[in-house]
């Protein structure tokens, strides 16, 4: 009975083109090096901080927020993470501050959102620019060199990078979370028609609360695991990020309008993201042409989800 | 008043309640007993109290005077919350579905069955709303895996009954239904007549508000009319004849009202003047619109009529009737489905729409840039002569403001009107189709919005009024005719009108 498991499920356009962007640079790339077992890890690891992040981004476009402040956030994260090891934490405690700061970040976001009625857009243009200030001034304007403790191993080269499994297993948690919870379905049920919700006794402000600050929080374990490919804290690290998320998100499926989304069709975003940007690269193709293959796709996905709704909808 | 008789007990009575928002009395005392396999229709134009006395029996606002009895214990509800586990459900009269989820996933909104962790359990889930459907609906009559946005308004609206009753759990014993047949058709709403039968039959109380007559008298076993925050009139509509119920919707003064209306009217020369024989004589009564049996994709149904140069033509019909969504295919703002609109306006057909706020005005801009909005005029705008053009209608029109650069949305209700009849007469239409122009503002701008109706007659254009304020019709208009579900009766002189007749075509 979940959204998920419509008729139809939301994730299944994304699916297909990833399916189909993936054969075909595998078809023309020399060599088929694109069909190797280490250009799919390589993929994977690529794809885990925009995922980890579009994870949470759902939640949020579910409701009829946005996000902006995810590429500064991630950003401090680093930094946080950086200072703290080279003050001599240990990494563990290094990394559960930073995620911790990150939540705090983003249950602050929620309040002003949730309670405060503040438009998503506004509060998080704001969060964006103050988090970047604040990263930068906690780096005192550099770049932070510290031993990384093994935290670089996050995302080693080999299928037992510990960061792949942390965000597949993230993915299944929030999928559950989203498909199979009371919280879930209010989620929906607040992008929707955030008045009925309400007239049926559901608190909007708390939900929203929630979700940015499990959002956010899901911003800062992904800030770790840029930090593992780092390995320096780097305040001016992510600059944009949160656009690629943004897309992510879209290409899965949903609408910024609210209501509708899934976690399976935002990973296949996210994925279908990196295949081209890796195809491009395999490719020898500059990168001005991926960046117009990713807005194509952009348009294409949002296009097709139009005609399909107002093909529902009559 | 409320002929509750030892041998049936009221289920939940109320007595002697008075409201007061400020120094606005709206609720003066009232009694009212609700009983169980009962339908009992309230009545009352807008402004009698119904929605107060609503939302006092649901917990949302709260009697200054007076108790309630539910189940012979004392009910006093502190919130909906209250009332909702107290079994008084009510299904609002816009639709409040969440669009995007499916049927058990709306029926089961915010009471969501759920173990450890908020893991929801389906199975009951599926099970609750089935069992709530199976009462409202009949059982398979509505698919549970289907979403709710892509559902017709008929079933949305049985949706929204079982979630009403969902959430009043096992105990739900009061049903208020505002409004239920005001977005339904003819067939539609006798459907949902027949599961509220059954609903009744369960041994609910239902409360019909409604203002349909035609729905009263089918359908409820009891009714009771508020005028003024007072009970009226009550007692067994079916033996009760439909004029007494509209008299007493309307009241006694009625009379003296009409009087005053004259008066008012002798005064300002309307009947005299251009306006009325302007109409059958000269060059001031050629056609300025031909509607002929248009219909649109849902309503109007079919509306013919002839508007003439000079003349105000009133449609009265009451809420759902279809009455902006005539005007709005007359512009063409709506796709017509069929019948032709044969339009001889060569400056144009304006429309003075009923959402001032949402399609009306931009509420956030000044007076002057609401005026002068426009789909003509020149390619570069000089902001000085934007402010001349504010001023020279605030003048015009006596609009109460500190200027042309005041925001539209700090004026008051009949001044924001005026300034949207000035951007209007601006483009110097000769047809304004006017939907509620006296909605929301105050006595006096509304006999000034009236007067300003006939001067433009007067002064050789066409009007089209729509109203729900009978008395406003009777007093400006030429001619009316009443729109029903969505089809136009006749246009006749207003001599031949009068409200209650008025009311009786547009409600039974």
């Amino acid at each position: 009975m979940s959204v998920m498991s419509l008729k139809r499920p939301a994730w299944l356009g994304p699916f297909v083109a990833l399916v189909v962007v993936y054969l075909l640079f595998a078809a023309i790339t020399p060599e088929h090096s694109f069909l190797r077992t280490q250009n799919l890890l390589t993929m994977g690891r690529q794809s885990v901080v925009v995922g980890i992040c579009a994870l949470g981004m759902t939640l949020v476009i579910i409701t009829g927020g946005i996000d902006l402040s995810t590429g500064s956030l991630v950003a401090l994260t680093t930094v946080i993470v950086a200072r703290l090891l080279k003050g001599g934490s240990s990494p563990f405690v290094a990394v559960m501050v930073a995620v911790a700061v990150a939540a705090a970040i983003g249950a602050l976001i929620g309040v002003c959102v949730g309670r405060f009625r503040l438009m998503p857009f506004v509060v998080t243009l704001g969060a964006m620019t103050a988090l970047r200030g604040s990263a930068i001034g906690l780096a005192s304007e550099q770049k932070i060199d510290c031993d990384p403790k093994g935290l670089d191993r996050m995302l080693d080269a080999s299928l037992s990078a510990p960061g792949i499994w942390i965000a597949v297993a993230l993915a299944a948690v929030i999928a559950g979370i989203l498909g199979y919870t009371r919280f879930g379905r209010h989620v929906f049920a607040v992008g929707s028609n955030e008045a009925a919700a309400r007239l049926c006794g559901i608190d909007s402000a708390r939900v929203k609360i929630v979700v940015y600050a499990l959002s956010s929080t899901l911003v800062g374990i992904a800030g770790v695991m840029e930090f593992s490919t780092l390995t320096v804290g780097d305040p001016t690290d992510s600059n944009g990020l949160e656009l690629d998320v943004i897309a992510a998100v879209v290409i899965g499926g949903a609408p910024l309008a609210g209501g509708e989304g899934s976690i399976l069709g935002s990973v296949f975003g996210a994925l279908l993201m990196t295949v081209i940007r890796t195809g491009a690269v395999h490719m020898g193709m500059p990168s001005w042409v991926q960046y117009i293959v990713t807005g194509v796709i952009i348009f294409v996905a949002v296009a097709v989800d139009s005609v399909r709704r107002r093909r529902v909808s009559r | 008043m409320t002929e509750a008789s030892p041998a049936q007990r009221a289920l939940l009575s109320v007595s002697g309640i008075e409201k007061a928002f400020g120094r606005v009395v709206v609720l003066r005392g009232i009694d009212l007993a609700l009983h169980g396999g009962e339908v009992h229709a309230l009545l009352g134009e807008n402004g009698a109290g119904k929605s107060t006395l609503m939302r006092i029996l649901l917990g949302i606002e709260h009697a200054d005077r007076g108790t309630m009895t539910l189940a012979d214990k004392p009910y006093a509800p502190r919130g909906a919350g209250d009332a909702r586990r107290a079994g008084v459900v009510m299904v609002p009269q816009e639709r409040t579905l969440c669009p995007h989820l499916d049927v058990v996933e709306n029926v089961v909104l915010g009471i969501e069955p759920a173990g450890p962790f908020g893991l929801l359990r389906s199975g009951d889930a599926l099970e609750l709303a089935r069992r709530s459907l199976a009462l409202v609906a009949g059982e398979g009559r509505i698919p549970l895996e289907a979403r709710a946005g892509a559902m017709s308004v008929a079933d949305q609206q049985l949706v929204e009954i079982a979630r009403a009753l969902a959430q009043g759990g096992k105990s739900a014993r009061v049903l208020i239904l505002d409004e239920p047949t005001a977005s339904l058709g003819k067939e539609d709403a006798d459907r949902l007549f027949d599961r509220v039968k059954a609903l009744k039959e369960s041994g609910l109380a239902i409360v019909l508000v409604t203002h349909f007559l035609g729905d009263v008298r089918g359908h409820a076993d009891r009714y009771t009319v508020l005028r003024d925050g007072k009970v009226q009139g009550a007692g067994d509509p079916k033996v009760v004849a439909a004029e007494r119920i509209v008299h007493e919707m309307l009241g006694r003064e009625l009379e003296s009202l009409r009087g005053e209306a004259e008066a008012a009217k002798g005064g300002a020369g309307y009947r005299d003047g251009v306006g009325r024989g302007g109409a059958s004589g000269g060059g001031a009564g050629t056609v300025l619109l031909d509607v002929r049996a248009v219909a649109g994709a849902r309503k109007p149904r079919d509306a013919s009529f002839v508007l003439r140069r000079g003349e105000v033509l009133g449609i009265a019909g009451l809420v759902g009737s279809g009455r902006t969504e005539l005007l709005r295919a007359i512009l063409g703002l709506d796709r017509v489905k069929s019948g032709v609109i044969v339009k001889q306006a060569p400056r144009g057909i304006g429309l003075l729409s009923e959402d001032r706020g949402g399609e009306g005005l931009m509420l956030g801009r000044s007076i002057a840039d609401n005026v002068d909005l426009s789909p003509r005029g020149p390619l570069f705008v000089d902001p000085r002569a934007v402010r001349a053009e504010g001023a020279r209608w605030i003048a015009e029109l006596a609009v109460k403001s500190s200027g042309p650069d005041q925001r539209v949305g700090d004026l008051s209700g009949g001044n924001q009107q005026k300034v949207q009849i000035a951007r209007l007469l601006r483009e110097d239409f000769d047809v304004l189709l006017v939907d509620e122009p006296t909605r929301g503002i105050d006595v006096a701008s509304k006999a000034q919005v009236l007067e300003l109706l006939r001067e433009l007659a007067r002064k050789g254009k066409g009007i089209v009024l729509v109203s729900s304020q009978l008395d406003e019709l009777v007093s400006t208009c030429d001619r009316i005719a009443v729109l029903r579900h969505g089809e136009l009766g006749p246009a006749r002189p207003t001599a031949d009108w009068d409200e209650e007749k008025l009311l009786l075509e547009a409600a039974s």
